[in-house]
């Protein structure tokens, strides 16, 4: 693609409902996928530009996003007059058009004992009681085994689409097209519990785990670094309690036990940052060759 | 620093104000007082700034021993309200003494009381707010509810604003009434159309009941079954018919998973996930939604924003009513 291109998202318009007085919520297409992340979080960035009063949260979640207003100050009807100009001018996609961004190194122990030792006390809640999540992942996505399915997890890094659940939870969808999106169902029914940190898939989304407690996506592994700190202790967590930002770019990479007991007690005596580069994403250039991009900044990160 | 000595926590006795405003967008909810008239007007009888922190209390209120001169107002739901083990009234502006015990019996109408103090409770502020969130542990005594024993910071009373006159009571029509079955108005959208139109109809006529499952994170239903449209489902959604891909839960907002179990998202709630959404209460009726208790009926009534907004400006008229009626 050159660099006077402009790329229409091929999108749906977007639907736009009131979630009571509170809340405008807009859903930019009923499938996941990039394009529909991008739209939002391009509408969401310049909604954040302009700066209204009465706009209390903006919130780009996967294929939507949702505002909560004061409508003691804007009238939501206002405001959605203002979202669907927003909306027009994010349709067309200039290959100039550049979403800033850092990419982020997180380590993930896969296969480990803690995930393992839980989804075995609720295998009677799993599509597949006889394999763990990881085998039963690994078979339904067509992998030759285990090492295969962990390659790609840990191979392509992937978008910050939403953040929510509880605090600090990062969705992840994998920068791959679409062929190549690892998908895995939820657990029949919700488990009782999950490690804090845990590493699980759900849907097309991968999730970190901020606390201990109820969860229903498949556990692959576990993340030494927490993604939330309520108590700000460690350096990254100076400017807020929780370390992904929507728009962020992970790459979940395989580490060994060695690595991962290092790794908690930088944790444990306060001293762990995550390896942070800053990127200048173009969205355009993206969507026309996406491993080009992918393996650039990979390189930014660790090179 | 002034303390009152939780004599006994109660069952769920939270230190809550006006709620954190401007973390939704990390997963945080708001948290504050679910009856927000009933917490204000607590405020406005002893005095107290608007936004000053007091005390939600579920179902069974705690016993509280004051160590100085206070005022104290107790609103929200009905229960007998004692000083002393004599009865005093709700609604009304009290004057305690270093020593005086103030305790609740069982609820008799209603879910949560509120009792505010003059001075308000001073727990430090976490992210602008005093309201406890427990899930993390955040704000709050100790981000935890109160347990026996707790001594709870309360701060200096205002003396330029003396507040009204010890007696002074809110009038009967400006209290919260507790109808056997509560009507909760309700903007129908978000993700309805993934429901059959019978199913919201059916939705929209039944009377649905409060389970056991009922707390400040929101509260779950029973009593019918809704049918969800057949699809094929999208990608990244799941496999089950109430799922959609993951998005914003308003606070109110409705889901129904598995169809037969409608969950409406309160003050702590989750603040996205991946069931359908099918329409949001008004916020003015989540203060009524919170007055219901489990075994309580509850039932959905269409509005449309402008209706939704004409109820905050009446809860605005009748606070400014309540305030008028406490400094005449």
């Amino acid at each position: 693609m050159s660099r006077t291109d402009t790329a229409e998202l091929a999108l749906p318009p977007a639907r736009y409902e009131y979630g009571g007085d509170e809340f405008v919520f807009v859903e930019m297409d009923q499938a996941m996928s990039l394009e529909a992340n991008i739209k939002a979080m391009t509408i969401t960035a310049a909604l954040r530009e302009r700066g209204l009063d009465g706009v209390i949260d903006i919130c780009p979640s996967n294929a939507s996003y949702m505002i909560r207003v004061d409508p003691d100050v804007l009238h939501p009807a206002e405001l959605v007059k203002e979202l669907r100009a927003l909306e027009e001018s994010a349709t067309a996609l200039t290959s100039d058009r550049v979403l800033p961004t850092r990419v982020v190194d997180v380590p993930v122990l896969y296969d480990d004992p803690w995930t393992r030792e839980t989804l075995m006390r609720f295998r009677d809640r799993h599509q597949d009681p006889g394999a763990t999540d990881l085998e039963y992942a690994a078979r339904i996505n067509g992998y030759a085994g285990v090492p295969q399915l962990i390659d790609a997890l840990s191979g392509a890094p992937y978008f910050v689409t939403m953040l929510g659940f509880v605090p600090g939870l990062p969705f992840c969808y994998q920068m791959v097209p679409r062929e190549r999106q690892i998908e895995v169902p939820k657990y029949v029914r919700p488990r009782t519990d999950t490690p804090e940190r845990a590493f699980g898939f759900g849907g097309a989304f991968s999730v970190v785990y901020p606390v201990r407690g109820a969860g229903g996506y498949q556990l692959f592994g576990i993340a030494p670094a927490p993604v939330l700190d309520v108590a700000q202790r460690l350096p990254d967590f100076q400017d807020g309690i929780v370390f992904p930002r929507a728009g962020d770019i992970f790459r979940y990479r395989s580490i060994d036990r060695n690595e991962f007991d290092r790794i908690r007690s930088e944790v444990e005596d306060g001293t762990f940052r995550y390896r942070i580069r800053e990127y200048e994403f173009r969205p355009a250039e993206f969507l026309g060759d996406p491993d080009a991009v992918t393996s650039d900044l990979l390189e930014v990160l660790y090179g | 620093m002034s303390t009152i000595l939780v004599r006994k926590g109660g069952l769920y006795t939270t230190v809550q104000d006006t709620g954190r405003d401007g973390y939704y967008e990390i997963g945080m909810p708001p948290s504050g007082a679910m009856d927000q008239y009933s917490y204000r007007v607590a405020n406005l009888l002893v005095g107290n700034p608007d936004g000053a922190a007091a005390l939600e209390a579920t179902y069974i209120g705690p016993e509280l021993e004051f160590t100085d001169d206070r005022l104290v107002a107790v609103t929200g739901a009905e229960a007998p309200v004692a000083v002393n083990g004599e009865a005093v009234p709700s609604w009304q502006t009290l004057a305690v003494r270093a020593g005086d015990v103030l305790s609740f019996s069982m609820i008799t109408a209603g879910a949560r009381l509120y009792i505010a103090v003059s001075g308000g409770i001073d727990v430090p502020e976490k992210l602008g707010s005093r309201s406890t969130y427990t899930l993390t542990g955040l704000g709050g005594f100790e981000g935890r509810k109160l347990a026996d024993g707790d001594r709870l910071p309360v701060g200096k009373a205002g003396t330029d604003a003396p507040g009204p006159p010890v007696g002074a009571s809110v009038p009967g029509p400006l209290r919260p009434e507790f109808p056997d079955v509560m009507p909760l108005r309700t903007v129908v959208g978000l993700c309805s159309y993934r429901l059959t139109e019978a199913a919201l109809d059916s939705f929209l006529g039944t009377v649905w009941k409060v389970t056991k499952d009922a707390d400040r994170v929101g509260y779950r239903l029973r009593g019918g079954t809704l049918d969800f449209v057949e699809r094929e489902q999208p990608f990244g959604a799941g496999g089950d018919p109430a799922n959609v891909v993951d998005l914003g839960y308003p606070v109110g907002s409705i889901q129904v998973p598995g169809g037969d179990e409608p969950i409406v998202l309160l003050n702590d709630a989750v603040t996205g996930g991946g069931y359908a959404t099918i329409g949001t209460v008004i916020s003015v009726d989540r203060d009524r939604i919170a007055q219901a208790k489990t075994g309580d009926r509850v039932s959905f009534v269409p509005v449309g924003l402008d209706e939704a907004l004409a109820a905050r400006r009446d809860r605005a008229r009748r606070l400014a009513e309540a305030r008028a009626a406490l400094t005449a």
